[in-house]
């Protein structure tokens, strides 16, 4: 006989189920446990374990709130990357912060669970609540040097221009649940399409309200301001973590709602992503023009790739989802790589923050001078590393949607985009090293570095591996 | 029986004075206050919305917010208190340690 107490089948969240159970388990262990490398160790495990059971799971439960298909696996790959070469720059750094401690991995393994239940959220309600984990254990690591008064205003920064967002992104749940009855992102879809209401004007300002608290999200322009004094501020390992993961995740949920739920009201959300897009590859690629500090700039050049991969997103279908998503996943190797010799750089008593400080490093230093040409060549878009695989799809993914005009624009930005990342080289190649510059290295940052390095590569060289990933995961929009 | 619209229009100006007395105020705690407006201008919209079409999802969602809500004001004091020990301020246009 059916009952009526049915208990929902549990295989599709496992690897958000294995998750949560070992970062609350690690949070324990930290109690116990006095080597916090051990800690790391620990927490390297688990993610591998999670990305072990995400291509084990499949399929939809909890009444369709939460959906683990091919997009959102390629999303929690790109999440899970970007955590585990976090940890590996983040142990012998926060060890020289003198911020060592065990809760710092936990936070990382929260906040990449919410990542994750964004990527798998069918409902608004389910998406609300992974961006606030993901929020939430992000604000509390970028205030992570407690005494270090820039850590400390970089969180009170990020938390209050977050939550701000995020009241923002309630009220455009709530529009669209008043007047679709509903918060299934599906049968929001659905609704619009079948009632003929993508002209409605409550629709509209939902659509406003969500592009603002996205582009808070994706730092964005105009929304953009809290991201160079966020990124500045925040350890620079969490600075790593939080350029790739949370922008990440901020445009799994963009594919969601507008490629998704809002599809059929897609002429007017497209008028408000052009103008964003422009705005923030502007602002990204000028004003990184004008940086002393490297974190600053690389934050400017967050800025830049987050309206690159808008236009993906812009162009829409499968195929500019496909390219927004392998964009992504190149993004995430080829920045914690930058991030990673930042992260060498510093030592104690030496900032090592400022791009002149990197003066003659292929003397000193050629094997991370050579790794960081690799990644600014990639930033740069330049053949044949993976960046510039990236932004050729996602471009001509943006042309065969009949948006050429706005590639050119894109391509003259790009090209703008090399003065200050060829910038980098220069000062590293063609400068006499003013003084001794002592790298603090450690086994997993030389891992890090090789494992970023040989994916920009590999991935500039055979790109098909994650295009046709890209493609067999987006194949439903 | 009240309309509707009447509720909406009462969420609507409680979330613009919420966003009006973020963008104005420089008190920090003041922000964080008129943040907590917003959400909950948008607990009185999900409310009735949820009662007007007799669905109980609105309600659960704001359940939802007012957990969120409380998580968020627990870190949001915590990471104030930890600027106030080295910075004796809640003043952000005393925040100006980074520029560029």
């Amino acid at each position: 006989m059916e009952t009526a107490l049915k208990f929902p089948v549990l295989t599709p969240a496992m690897p958000e189920i294995i998750m949560l159970i070992g970062a609350l388990a690690i949070l324990m262990l930290d109690l116990i446990v006095r080597k916090k490398d051990f800690i790391a160790l620990a927490s390297l495990i688990l993610a591998g374990l999670v990305a072990y059971n995400v291509f084990g799971a499949a399929g939809e439960t909890f009444g369709g709130m939460f959906v683990a298909d091919g997009y959102a696996m390629f999303f929690k790959l790109i999440f899970l990357v970007s955590l585990m070469l976090t940890i590996l720059i983040s142990i012998k750094y926060i060890e020289v912060e003198r911020v060592n401690y065990g809760e710092y991995y936990s936070l990382a393994l929260f906040s990449t669970l919410g990542m994750m239940i964004m990527a798998s959220a069918g409902d608004l309600i389910v998406l609300y609540l992974g961006l606030e984990l993901m929020a939430l254990s992000t604000y509390v690591l970028a205030g992570f040097l407690k005494h270090s008064l820039r850590s400390n205003e970089a969180a009170v920064k990020y938390f209050l221009l977050g939550a701000f967002a995020s009241a923002f992104l309630l009220f455009g749940i709530s529009l669209t649940y008043g007047i679709t009855g509903t918060t299934d992102i599906r049968a929001v879809a659905a609704y619009i399409s079948e009632n003929g209401l993508s002209e409605n004007p409550v629709l509209l300002l939902s659509v406003i309200l969500f592009s603002v608290a996205f582009s808070f999200k994706i730092a964005a322009a105009p929304f953009h301001m809290w991201a160079p004094d966020v990124y500045e501020g925040a350890p620079t390992s969490v600075t790593a973590f939080m350029s790739v993961g949370p922008k990440a995740a901020g445009f799994a949920v963009i594919g969601k709602v507008f490629l998704i739920a809002f599809a059929s009201a897609k002429l007017s959300w497209v008028q408000v992503l052009i103008p964003v897009a422009i705005l923030t590859m502007a602002t990204g690629n000028i004003l990184a023009l004008m940086q002393t500090n490297i974190k600053r700039m690389l934050a400017y050049s967050s800025i830049a790739h987050a309206g690159y991969a808008l236009l993906g997103i812009i162009a829409g279908g499968a195929e500019g989802m496909a390219g927004v998503m392998s964009y992504l996943m190149i993004y995430a190797f080829m920045n914690i790589g930058a991030f990673a010799i930042v992260i060498l750089l510093r030592s104690e008593g030496f900032q090592g923050e400022n791009i002149s400080d990197l003066e003659g490093l292929s003397k000193t230093h050629p094997l991370y001078a050579a790794l960081m040409l690799i990644s600014m060549f990639s930033l740069t878009g330049i053949p044949p590393t993976a960046g510039f695989i990236g932004k050729f799809y996602i471009f001509v993914s943006a042309v065969n949607a009949g948006y050429t005009w706005l590639v050119v624009v894109a391509v003259i930005f790009s090209a703008i985009s090399a003065y200050f990342y060829l910038r980098v080289v220069m000062y590293m190649y063609m400068r006499e090293p003013k003084e001794e510059v002592r790298l603090t290295t450690s086994p997993a940052v030389n891992l890090a570095l090789a494992i970023s390095t040989a994916a920009v590569l590999l991935i500039g060289v055979l790109p098909s591996s994650v295009i046709d990933l890209a493609m067999y995961a987006a194949a439903g929009f | 029986m009240v309309p509707l619209e009447w509720y909406i229009w009462l969420a609507t100006a409680v979330f613009a004075i919420g966003v009006a007395g973020f963008l104005t105020r420089r008190n920090i705690i003041i922000m964080f206050m008129s943040i907590e407006l917003m959400l909950n201008a948008v607990n009185i919209s999900l409310i009735s919305f949820s009662y007007y079409l007799q669905d109980l999802r609105g309600h659960i969602l704001s359940f939802f917010v007012i957990t969120v809500a409380a998580a968020e004001a627990a870190i949001g004091l915590a990471i104030i208190i930890s600027l106030f020990r080295n910075k004796a301020t809640v003043h952000a246009d005393e925040m100006n340690e980074m520029k560029g």
